[in-house]
């Protein structure tokens, strides 16, 4: 099997939807000549031709409502938005129209759009090129939302999307383009001979709504989803604590299910995610399971969270949340 | 149900050149002299010929001439080619930063030094200006001091800004420069209010705003013609057409290509003036600025320029245009074709061109040695991360403080 990084592993998915479906169109800023700004189109133009890979207008608003308008037409959009930051002036689009035209229309019409859009920090990109704005789209009723940590995951979860006919929210954490990060930002390794780097060159989903148990233990659960996947990963290592890493892939709708098997075997949690706290969709989930799993609870959940402030552009790695802070919280659930 | 047509499936357009094409341009077929100044009280549809054509003063032969002359002082050109200079310069030396690790990520203005260099030095103090990422010269005419616009840049315990914001995203109160957005488009429709705010407290500024070609497809480039119109308001409109935003070619904003006629139907008198043209940059926005100052209302400009070098340090341009693509263009460089101005009336040597350009390379040599005294990105010292919690609000709440407290526990430990 290919040994692929997660720019090589979208750009597949996106070349094997492109070849299954001819209802599969893309456009994007910089997306179509150019191969996007993290190269995640490269090629795709020239192989698949430009009416079906294509340059858009700067214009965010624009983008989701052709895609929209297509949609409903028939055709699967995959649009991209060149960086999660800048998704907002296509809000209205996305939540007022894309999310409600199933219903609104009494089924009669749907849009099964796909908006990749590349979020996160750890590139010194400051508050306009990393926040994280996941929570914004799982508070709207109609909108599935994705949030890829691997290469095999990305291309598994991202073909689930483009199938799927409602419209999906995939959030691609750039920081993890080229490699898996561990909260070092002096030690970045790449895809090199990680196993979730081995990537299938056929077609495979993996479907929404199904969370992928990344690390297994026994006495607390993490949960976590994108960047900080890989940070749980090395907190867990440095806690010495035996954990459940649960990657939940998919936010809306979440795998309540497994969340709550971990925590009735681990009796601990902690939710981890670099958006912000206040209405972090971390949130949702420890209230979630609270009412589900109150009587298996050993101590209070923790929740690691970027703090409820803009993203910095020089002091970022006081801003995300590193191993350290993480290993703390497992230690502190393990207390009586 | 519907039948299949037998049309190409979309119209999907081109840059008209691409890596390994002969890189060319139509000659222009407008000429200094060819447009009339009219009276600023105009309206939109006395513009017409304005928005369609080309105003320039510089001509081919290095003369000024036309009704549009702004007749500058020689002193006047020499502040304003030392401006162009000293951008350049300071951009050079920039660029080597990033490339040494020095700066995280840098933008050059490369090609387009004129832009915000004439058209605030026709402004007057009191102005504001809303500018993009593309405009920071103007800082230079409004005699911002070069070591704390790198202390930004780096993102050192100098920055005025904190560390917040990416390089190159400057803020000068002082000197009445709004703090750069990088959402594109964003400052435009914003500019309008900001106007509309002086015009309500009654007084004689006007603000001046810039967008991209290619962030004019976004909505809030509509919403700023349509609100300066509706409430006249004195603003001046910069659509900086400089032919690509990153990857993307103007054909992807426009389909014919102008973007000053789109002020018309708006009811804003508009022109497209030559952006390498120091002379004619100059005049319009001077013309501009009497409009708006008079309570005539908005005016909309074009500014045709190119942009000579890649978008940012994070960008490769070979991979979509011809390399010497610049070299081309039918409006040359705005640098030599000022001092060529001045030599030709005179004022102005190959001598001092050099003694003034190896001047200005010591000074941001200077400039650049105490900016790094107050730290390096690769070094630091860095501002101090308490400032992630400042200034979010105006006070930090409760949870705020909290969050801070936790924060420094972590970074103290």
């Amino acid at each position: 099997m290919p040994n692929m990084n997660m720019v090589e592993s979208v750009n597949n998915a996106l070349d094997t939807m492109l070849s299954r479906d001819n209802d599969v169109i893309m456009f994007g800023e910089d997306f179509g000549y150019f191969g996007g700004v993290f190269r995640t189109s490269d090629g795709l133009q020239d192989k698949h031709g430009k009416h079906r890979v294509f340059d858009s207008p700067l214009s965010e608003g624009g983008i989701a409502a052709t895609a929209f308008g297509m949609g409903i037409n028939g055709l699967r959009p995959v649009v991209e938005i060149q960086f999660a930051d800048y998704i907002f002036p296509a809000y209205d689009q996305i939540v007022n129209e894309m999310a409600k035209v199933r219903h609104r229309s009494g089924g009669e019409f749907w849009c099964p759009v796909t908006i990749r859009t590349p979020a996160g920090g750890g590139i010194r990109g400051g508050h306009h090129h990393s926040q994280s704005p996941e929570a914004q789209f799982t508070h709207t009723p109609g909108l599935k939302v994705v949030y890829c940590s691997t290469p095999y995951n990305a291309k598994g979860l991202l073909i689930s999307a483009i199938e799927d006919n409602d419209p999906v929210i995939f959030f691609e954490p750039k920081r993890c383009y080229r490699g898996p990060f561990y909260g070092d930002p002096h030690n970045v390794p790449t895809w090199s001979g990680h196993p979730e780097a081995e990537v299938p060159e056929s077609h495979y989903s993996i479907p929404l709504g199904q969370a992928r148990l990344a690390l297994e233990g026994s006495q607390c659960t993490v949960i976590s989803w994108g960047a900080m996947v890989h940070v749980c990963e090395r907190a867990i290592a440095e806690s010495g604590v035996s954990c459940d890493l649960i990657d939940l892939q998919t936010l809306v709708p979440w795998d309540r299910e497994a969340v709550v098997k971990s925590i009735e075997k681990t009796g601990r949690c902690v939710i981890v995610h670099e958006a912000p706290k206040t209405s972090g969709f971390g949130a949702e989930m420890a209230a979630s399971i609270q009412e589900r799993c109150f009587w298996s609870l050993e101590s209070p959940i923790e929740r690691v969270t970027g703090w409820d402030t803009p993203f910095p552009h020089t002091t970022e790695w006081d801003y995300m949340p590193g191993p350290d802070r993480v290993a703390a919280a497992i230690a502190k659930t393990q207390e009586d | 149900m519907s039948e299949e047509h037998g049309a190409d499936p979309l119209h999907i357009p081109d840059a008209p050149h691409r890596p390994g094409d002969e890189a060319g341009f139509v000659e222009w077929p407008w000429s200094p002299g060819d447009l009339e100044r009219p009276d600023v009280d105009c309206d939109a549809s006395e513009t017409v010929a304005l928005a369609e054509g080309l105003v320039r003063v510089l001509g081919d032969d290095n003369k000024s001439s036309g009704e549009w002359d702004p007749k500058l002082s020689t002193e006047e050109m020499i502040t304003g080619l030392e401006h162009m200079m000293r951008l350049r310069i300071f951009d050079d030396r920039m660029m080597k930063m990033q490339r040494t690790g020095k700066l995280s990520f840098y933008m050059r203005s490369f090609g387009e030094e004129a832009v915000a260099i004439a058209q605030t030095m026709a402004l007057k103090d009191q102005d504001w200006l809303f500018p993009t990422y593309r405009q920071p010269g103007a800082q230079f005419v409004r005699g911002r001091d070069m070591v704390s616009m790198i202390c930004h840049c780096i993102g050192n315990e100098m920055d005025n800004v904190k560390g917040r914001q990416m390089p190159v995203h400057y803020t000068y109160r002082e000197g009445r420069f709004i703090s750069v957005s990088s959402p594109v488009g964003t400052q435009f429709s914003q500019a309008v209010g900001v106007a509309l705010a002086s015009g309500y407290k009654g007084l004689d500024e006007v603000t001046i705003t810039w967008i991209g070609d290619g962030a004019s497809a976004e909505g809030d480039y509509h919403y700023a013609l349509n609100f300066a119109s509706i409430f006249q308001a004195p603003v001046i409109l910069n659509v900086v057409n400089n032919q690509w935003a990153i990857s993307t070619h103007k054909n992807f904003a426009s389909k014919n290509g102008n973007f000053a006629v789109r002020g018309l139907p708006y009811g804003i008198p508009s022109v497209r003036v030559d952006g390498n043209d120091f002379l004619a940059l100059y005049s319009v926005t001077a013309w501009a600025r009497e409009r708006a100052s008079r309570g005539l209302g908005p005016t909309h400009i074009e500014v045709l320029t190119y942009r000579a070098g890649a978008h940012s340090s994070s960008d490769d341009p070979s991979r979509y245009r011809p390399s010497d693509i610049h070299s081309h263009w039918p409006g040359g460089d705005p640098i030599d074709r000022l001092r060529e101005h001045l030599k030709e009336t005179g004022g102005w040597s190959d001598e001092m061109h050099q003694k003034l350009s190896e001047k200005i390379d010591s000074e941001v040599m200077a400039a650049y040695k105490e900016a790094v005294k107050f730290g390096d990105l690769a070094n630091g010292p860095y501002p101090s991360s308490d400032a992630i919690f400042t200034e979010v609000y105006e006070s930090p709440p409760w949870h705020l403080e909290e969050q801070w407290d936790e924060m420094k526990k972590w970074r103290d430990s």
